[in-house]
């Protein structure tokens, strides 16, 4: 991080905008968010969603001031009480810079507050850097093609954090005691929230928090050595690595297109699992793809996975050209058999 | 109940293509810019798509695509676009990259549908991608919902079902999960991430009906006359990430597979 920022030469007033969760606690995205704020100085705490009283006196100890919203209605992730929410508390507060982590409730709700507070917004920030006596934010462009950097001059400004990008750091409760000033606000929320189902079939095979990501292209499900296709032993090899190392899995566009389009395909797979420019960026210590080609597509959403290797019989593949640090060209149905058989 | 609908969608170099940002005075744009070809963002396009699965189930509904793009470019992505399914674009002309200001543009959006005569909100429905593939900013289609008064705004939808009138949404959220919500009526704001429907095939006759009312429109077209006051991007590269890759060839199944499970537990 900017050495500058650390000393807080910026002027700039700060707010910490966060919500709990289902729990009354404040996830990881949140604590990453205080991370980052208590590294810039002196910053206010606005806190909206269950307990949000509790989860403050939880929070990192830098906070000079605190606010919160926790009637019921702003208990669950919802655009119009969450926005609601957030605006009355920025508005309380009279920040100018707003930070906030990118939950998929912040993403909804805080456009739309800044929106109504004619202020400005950037998401996906994975760095801020102080220039003269103002801040810039770093994020990317074009699908993690192109870095850049972003100023602006109105406020408030709202600065969405990207999960993964900072340090969280561990909760410890308040040092100082400082009062918590509950705001009260009046909503009649039209949308009911009935709750959150999983699209895996029999087992999450979705685990943002694993070390490995492992991606089956759209070859599994291609003629073999023997001129027919197998999708069961496609779907039993990719299912018991999933089940065995506990990985993460993820797909590319061309195999879950196969899907929507009506052909046989792997079932499990839908598009939640895509990797890619239409598809997600997760952050995963290692990465490893099978039967997928490593088109430019793809590989954007692999932005964020520092160690890759790939199975795949084109020597000539993306993969090769930089994309990845180990290519074996090999039949990927041949090697997954024997490391499932070596995970046993 | 037929539905008004309006799908926000830009357009953005065609995924295959290499990018390579260029500074110029007005700050960064990218090389070559309007000798890439282009395609309709892609998932603005799935909430075209979905745009037109919802307005067949209900008769009388309409579709409008509102879009801010170099009217030249729009007029090649439309000749693909328009055979897809029958709607009327409302094309602004302005810069369609990804360095603009999301909020800046949001406003010209508001500003072009606030002026579409006849709009019913309790028949509105306001689609567009949940991010696009140039700016990937993911909060246009909520600003422009405020901007125009609609509280019930969706982000990540993969299915929108109508059930008794009442709009059942599931949005991505957090850990590969689904959030259903029910949303009592219109108006709502639905950004679409892949949905489930598959890209309808081309038909002709569509989009020769599509473009005999798209090219006066696209003459007409008004400049979007985005300023970028307060924003600026001072800088933009490509990451400089480039892999010295091993290729294996020729090791034994059994042999890589040790060496895989050596690499995953270390």
């Amino acid at each position: 991080m900017d050495q500058r920022l650390m000393q807080g030469k910026h002027m700039e007033k700060i707010l910490v905008l966060l919500h709990t969760e289902a729990d009354g606690s404040l996830g990881r995205a949140a604590r990453e968010c205080l991370s980052l704020a208590a590294s810039l100085g002196k910053y206010d705490l606005a806190i909206s969603g269950a307990d949000a009283s509790a989860a403050a006196n939880s929070a990192e100890g830098s906070a000079e001031r605190i606010l919160c919203i926790a009637a019921d209605e702003f208990a669950v992730p919802r655009s119009s009480t969450d926005s609601a929410a957030a605006e009355m508390l920025i508005r309380t507060s009279g920040a100018t810079l707003v930070l906030a982590p990118g939950t998929s409730r912040w993403s909804r709700a805080l456009p739309m507050a800044a929106a109504r507070l004619g202020g400005v917004i950037d998401t996906h920030a994975v760095g801020l850097e102080v220039v003269g006596d103002s801040i810039q934010v770093k994020r990317w462009f074009y699908r993690q093609r192109i870095e850049g950097t972003v100023a602006r001059s109105g406020s408030p400004w709202i600065v969405v954090i990207e999960p993964g990008a900072f340090t969280a750091t561990e909760a410890t409760p308040r040092q100082a005691t400082i009062e918590t000033q509950s705001l009260e606000l009046a909503v009649s929320p039209r949308t009911t929230v009935e709750g959150t189902i999983s699209t895996a079939a029999g087992e999450q095979t979705i685990r943002p928090d694993a070390a490995l990501l492992f991606v089956a292209g759209a070859g599994w499900t291609k003629k073999q050595k023997d001129g027919q296709v197998h999708f069961a032993d496609a779907a039993d090899r990719i299912q018991t690595f999933v089940h065995k190392s506990k990985c993460s899995l993820g797909s590319s566009k061309s195999l879950v297109d196969l899907s929507s389009e009506g052909e046989a395909v792997l079932p499990f797979l839908t598009h939640l699992h895509q990797v890619g420019q239409t598809g997600s960026t997760p952050r995963h210590r290692k990465g490893l793809a099978t039967c997928c080609h490593g088109e430019e597509p793809h590989v954007v959403g692999w932005r964020f996975i520092n160690e890759r290797r790939a199975v795949n019989l084109d020597p000539n593949c993306g993969w090769a050209r930089g994309k990845a640090d180990v290519l074996y060209v090999a039949d990927a149905f041949e090697v997954m058999k024997e490391l499932n058989a070596l995970l046993d | 109940m037929p539905y008004q609908i309006i799908v926000c969608g830009g357009i953005a170099p065609d995924p295959l293509q290499t990018l390579e940002p260029a500074m110029g005075p007005a700050g960064p744009a990218l090389k070559n810019e309007m000798m890439l070809p282009a395609v309709f963002d892609p998932w603005a396009a799935h909430a075209l798509y979905e745009a037109a699965h919802l307005a067949r189930q209900f008769p009388g509904s309409s579709i409008r695509v509102v879009t801010l793009a170099p009217k030249a470019k729009l007029q090649q992505v439309m000749m693909t676009v328009a055979q897809k399914l029958p709607f009327e674009l409302i094309p602004i002309d302005g810069p369609g990259g990804g360095f603009t200001d999301a909020v800046e543009v949001s406003k010209v959006l508001a500003q072009a549908i606030s002026a579409i005569p006849g709009i019913d909100m309790s028949q509105f429905l306001l689609f567009g991608g949940w991010e696009s593939a140039t700016r990937g900013s993911g909060c246009v289609i909520p600003m422009v919902a405020a901007r125009l008064g609609i509280e019930d705004c969706f982000l990540a939808v993969d299915e929108l079902k109508i059930e008794d009138g009442a709009l059942v949404i599931k949005e991505r959220v957090e850990g590969g999960l689904l959030q259903v919500s029910r949303c009592s009526a219109p108006p709502a704001a639905l950004a679409w991430a892949t949905g489930s429907l598959p890209e309808p095939p081309n038909h002709p006759q569509t989009g020769m009906a599509n473009m005999r009312a798209m090219m006066p429109a696209l003459q007409r077209a008004k400049p979007a006359g985005l300023t970028g006051e307060g924003f600026s991007v001072p800088q933009a590269t490509l990451p400089a990430q480039q892999r010295q890759t091993q290729v294996v060839k020729d090791k034994p199944a059994a042999e890589i597979s040790r060496e895989l499970l050596e690499w995953i537990k270390g």
